[in-house]
């Protein structure tokens, strides 16, 4: 027995799927109707039923190998055509129940293909040093430390929060500035929270993180622009990406 | 026609180990756990765990403190964030009792200090009194 794991849809005769190994380690390919089309690839149904996505929502490694599957899968069919990425562990009985789908979901799978066609993902991280550990305040410990080091910690505590107040302020102004720049250059946009330093692996911190929909011949103007718009702040663009924060019609 | 300017692997070099530009887990996850057109498959995923994880992991992209608060430290065992061998049953347990409260916890914070949380900064502020009479 076997199940049929969904990578992404694509109109019908976009192209063959990606020579690559997928999810199982089995070789992607094409199944569609005449208008539509799917590339899936053939699965264990041990690993792959109910049971087995329910343990692996609890395997985060497992997780991990299934996300890089499914997103190098996706990636690889999206560098020649159009496609809308299906979300992570949407899974069909057989090739069957996956025509039906397409046949049954045409007007939405349509809705989103017209919606990225000839655009692709471009993340965008700001960084920035100095909102993360404000530098003590040696004048307010200074001025009152002898006989009151009660009220000498609190003003500390103070100075260190005003200090800290203005360059997160100042953080998300470069942030916001960043993102108008990229906004006028995309045609959407999604935030995401920073992410920590720790596994973003660089010493600043992070006061950016959201993810751009742009059209291709807008590219290089929204890379060029971007990088240029941080002022000092570091900038990082992230790319191409296939349009997976777009695929489903949500509002940020 | 050529993409924007980052090289990319030519169509005929597509291959196990194709790459785009960030291989970041945390960029890929950001991106792929719940991001996608949105299709109901045969096999039925519960919900509820596809939540839990998302927020899990959520809290980890996010937050490496509160997510070590919670027993996640699994991106302390491999560098490319892979788990180690953990009782992950038990962490689940204790994430469903605390998601609410955190999720609560975390709009506060959210409200009080948008761009970036105190993730990087001295986490836990004090909650001494004052301690001169």
């Amino acid at each position: 027995m076997s199940l049929v794991w969904v990578y992404a849809v694509q109109e019908a005769g976009a192209g063959e799927a990606p020579d690559m190994s997928g999810v199982d380690g089995e070789r992607p390919r094409v199944v569609g109707t005449e208008e539509l089309a799917a590339v899936v690839g053939t699965v264990a149904d041990d690993g792959f039923d109910e049971a087995g996505l329910a343990a692996a929502m609890e395997d985060l490694g497992r997780i991990e190998m299934l996300v890089r599957a499914h997103h190098g899968v996706v990636a690889a069919t999206a560098q020649d055509r159009t496609v809308a990425p299906v979300r992570l562990a949407t899974v069909f009985r057989d090739d069957d129940a996956v025509t039906a789908m397409l046949r049954q979901r045409h007007d939405d799978i349509r809705a989103a293909l017209d919606r990225v066609r000839g655009r692709r993902e471009w993340g965008v991280k700001v960084y920035v040093d100095g909102t993360a550990a404000p530098p003590p305040a040696p004048d307010a410990g200074a001025a009152s430390t002898g006989d009151r080091p009660g009220t000498a910690y609190l003003l500390r505590r103070r100075a260190d929060r005003d200090r800290g107040a203005e360059a997160r302020e100042d953080a998300r102004a470069v942030a916001e500035r960043v993102a108008g720049t990229a906004a006028a250059c995309a045609v959407d946009v999604r935030r995401f929270a920073p992410q920590d330093a720790r596994l973003s692996g660089r010493t600043q911190e992070m006061v950016l993180n959201a993810t751009f929909l742009v059209d291709r011949e807008r590219e290089d103007e929204f890379r060029d622009t971007v990088s240029r718009s941080g002022d000092g702040a570091v900038v990082e663009v992230t790319g191409p990406w296939p349009p997976f924060s777009f695929a489903a019609a949500e509002e940020s | 026609m050529t993409s924007g300017g980052i090289p990319m692997p030519g169509r005929g070099a597509r291959s196990p180990e194709h790459r785009v530009e960030s291989t970041n887990l945390a960029d890929i996850l950001e991106r792929v756990l719940d991001k996608g057109i949105v299709i109901a498959g045969d096999i039925r995923v519960n919900l509820l765990d596809i939540e839990l994880l998302t927020i899990k992991i959520r809290l980890l992209v996010a937050s490496v403190d509160k997510a070590r608060e919670m027993g996640i430290d699994w991106w302390e065992h491999d560098p490319s964030l892979s788990s180690g061998e953990r009782d992950v049953h038990e962490e689940n347990r204790r994430l469903r009792q605390r998601i609410g409260e955190l999720e609560a916890d975390r709009t506060a914070e959210l409200d009080e200090a948008p761009p970036r949380k105190r993730a990087a900064t001295k986490r836990r502020a004090p909650q001494q009194q004052e301690s001169d009479g």
